[in-house]
């Protein structure tokens, strides 16, 4: 059986981080937006579909990234497959962005 | 679909091999519990995952595994519950 990058129940893991910490801003501008595109009646795709997509990153990526940048990845994806941006737009966007110092 | 499990039953998970999404954690497949209780009927994760309805609805239940029948060791008080859809989920005597 295939084992999902994310499925790491029984694996070797080091201790759970069981500390409180701050959303910073860009984790809370990530969720809104997530919400926003997720709504059961005027989003584009479900909780379960970003599952799917964030399961789905490199195994270099999945454990590199942050919980919320997980999650843009997936987003990234996701309005790609539905239509709301094209992928060509999208990677121009970003690189104009980069270009004025933002973060992919 | 209509719910086959109740409280009580005997089931495995199946050990079934999937490459696409699903919410049924690898560690559970092939594994022997008992049915706790049905928590309702909900669309498939696996099809809502793909932009599809998630047709037909799927029964859930919490299911009991005992710790040994996981991890092939035994630990005292300790039971293992996840929530399995009916689809992963077969009886066994």
């Amino acid at each position: 059986m295939t084992r999902g990058v994310h499925d790491l129940g029984g694996l070797p893991a080091g201790p759970v981080d069981l500390g409180e910490h701050d959303r910073t801003f860009f984790d809370q501008r990530v969720d809104a937006m997530m919400r926003l595109l997720s709504h059961p009646t005027d989003g584009y795709f479900t909780v379960d579909a970003m599952r799917r997509a964030i399961e789905a990153l490199p195994r270099d990526d999945y454990f590199g990234l942050t919980y919320y940048e997980r999650w843009v990845r997936a987003m990234r994806t996701l309005v790609v497959e539905r239509g709301l941006i094209g992928a060509d737009e999208l990677e121009r966007k970003l690189a104009a962005l980069a270009a004025r110092g933002g973060r992919p | 679909m209509t719910p086959r499990f109740a409280a009580g039953d005997n089931v495995r998970v199946r050990a079934r091999e999937i490459a696409t999404h699903c919410r049924t954690p690898y560690y559970l497949r092939g594994k022997r519990g008992v049915i706790v209780r049905g928590h309702g009927t909900f669309p498939n994760p696996e099809e809502l995952a793909y932009h599809q309805l998630g047709v037909p609805h799927q029964p859930l239940y919490q299911v009991a595994f005992d710790y040994a029948e996981v991890w092939g060791k035994r630990e005292r008080n300790t039971v293992i519950t996840a929530d399995i859809f009916q689809h992963w989920l077969e009886a066994v005597d």
